[in-house]
């Protein structure tokens, strides 16, 4: 059964500020002059239907944009929205160092001419019991993990979200310590199905979602897949986390979705899929069980959850 | 001005007033108009105006006090069981809309999640109250035994806004307030207790 108001709405409509490259993968390329070809545009919805599950559907673009989580713009969820409208993702790079050959900054034109950015329709689970299926378009962490050129020491990679208070009117309350701070661990980091997104439905990545370029990480909560990053760190030893450092008795560091352990304010067993009517059970990993089940094998995944 | 006529007068006014938003809410859900998460919107409004009103009726005691304004204490009834029937519709809410009735889930919930203990307590401790609500039964009880079932309102309160407090994640702020409003409000009876004349037992 469907709620009205929340039909998935053709993105078409928020769509005709240019015309797109058809289903090129190098559009890319472009992405030295606009701000929005960034992704790979495609008006054809078909397109991210294609790399849905049968019992999934996408979630409307003004469901995506409108209902999240990004504290720096406000801890209600409807704040990213209404309050990222002064966010000025543009110029924007990336610092790396750490445990690194030489520390750099890249701009974030020369990542993207040195990437392949593909579509990725990846189911997103919040650790407050809700989810949503969103078409993201990015590219694997792992190519710029190897523009970085890590030492072999490096066996955790933290991400750091940006600091601007004046642009980010929640950051100027403590809510949680700024700046944002996330981490993985160096297999998770390269594994295929982590990206770094710079656009979603074939927008540039929208300011409340995380402009310009941000991590989803689909078989964890929410929380991890940080927003706005602009440092990228290599260490020996696993990073503090913005959430678990705030509450560790609530939050771990691996966060993998998992119906079996439950946070001591939600039950994971059940979530209800925005725009949907009844809650649905979660699945292990959020349904990427195939894909990153080896990674945890000789984990206690109730210890380290 | 403040006579008990004139509360009595605003009753009807006061009524549809608190009401209202029940109405609107309804409506909205209904009609698809209450945001990207219909169910949980609907939860927290329903319940963030149940713990108003529960710290409206508290407030209203303590107004009472204050001897041109003693009048106000009869709409207290009436407020209260406003939070009662805000409270009930708060919680089919999530019995009925958020866990379809999944019984096993929703006692495992209560169990296990302190806030929804918290909620779920603060409930039950209403239902006496309002229960007693009636001219009748304040008779048939006595007014010493109404009165001590009554002091169930700042377990109530406080419950309620522990509720709230343990839900929100981060920014605790708005139920911190609720919280400092409750426990100056009990402040002003503990001190009242001790300040007035000891009456001889």
């Amino acid at each position: 059964m469907k709620i009205l108001g929340s039909e998935i709405t053709p993105y078409k409509t928020y769509l005709n500020r240019r015309k797109f490259i058809k289903g090129s993968l190098a559009s890319a390329m472009l992405a030295t002059i606009s701000t929005s070809a960034f992704a790979n545009h495609d008006s054809d919805l078909s397109l991210y239907n294609k790399n849905l599950n049968e019992n999934d559907k996408l979630n409307s673009y003004e469901e995506i944009t409108t209902y999240n989580n990004f504290y720096e713009f406000g801890t209600h969820k409807k704040h990213p929205h209404l309050n990222s409208g002064n966010f000025n993702p543009h110029p924007w790079s990336i610092k790396i160092d750490g445990l690194v050959k030489k520390s750099k900054t890249f701009d974030l034109e020369k990542i993207l001419s040195n990437v392949t950015i593909e579509d990725r329709v990846y189911r997103l689970r919040c650790v407050e019991a809700w989810s949503m299926v969103i078409p993201w378009q990015g590219f694997q962490l792992s190519e710029l993990i190897k523009m970085a050129e890590p030492l072999s020491s490096a066996k955790y990679v933290q991400f750091v979200t940006v600091f601007r208070p004046e642009e980010m009117p929640g950051q100027q309350k403590r809510t949680i310590i700024w700046p944002y701070r996330e981490g993985l661990r160096m297999d998770e980091a390269m594994n295929p199905l982590t990206i770094l997104a710079t656009g979603l439905y074939g927008h540039a990545m929208p300011n409340q979602n995380g402009a310009p370029i941000r991590l989803v990480v689909p078989w964890k909560y929410g929380f991890k897949s940080i927003k706005s990053i602009v440092e990228i760190r290599f260490l020996d030893t696993q990073p503090e986390t913005s959430w678990e450092t705030l509450a560790p008795w609530e939050y771990g560091f691996y966060a993998n979705v998992n119906p079996n352990v439950n946070h001591p304010r939600w039950s994971q067993g059940t979530e209800r899929r925005i725009g949907e009517f009844k809650r649905r059970e979660t699945l292990m990993f959020n349904g990427y069980e195939k894909e990153v089940a080896h990674l945890y094998k000789d984990l206690d995944l109730t210890k380290f959850y | 001005m403040f006579s008990t006529r004139n509360f009595n007068r605003s009753k009807p006014v006061l009524f549809i007033l608190f009401l209202f938003p029940s109405l609107l809410w309804a409506y909205q859900f209904v009609t698809g108009n209450l945001g990207v998460n219909p169910i949980e919107k609907l939860m927290d409004e329903l319940g963030l105006m149940a713990l108003r009103l529960i710290i409206l009726t508290l407030m209203i005691t303590t107004l009472s006090n204050i001897k041109p304004l003693k009048p106000i204490v009869i709409l207290r009834r009436m407020i209260g069981l406003f939070a009662f029937y805000y409270v009930c519709l708060h919680f089919s809410t999530y019995i009925v809309l958020d866990h379809f009735l999944d019984m096993q889930f929703i006692i495992q919930d209560i169990i296990k999640r302190p806030f929804i203990t918290f909620g779920f307590i603060s409930f039950l401790f209403l239902i006496p109250l309002a229960s007693t609500s009636t001219n009748n039964m304040i008779k048939r009880l006595g007014f010493k035994l109404w009165k001590k079932i009554h002091y169930l309102i700042y377990p109530v309160a406080i419950l309620a806004s522990m509720h709230f407090y343990v839900l929100v994640r981060a920014d605790k702020t708005e139920p911190v307030i609720y919280m400092g409003i409750i426990i100056l409000l009990l402040l002003h009876r503990i001190f009242k207790r001790f300040t007035r004349p000891q009456l001889a037992q």
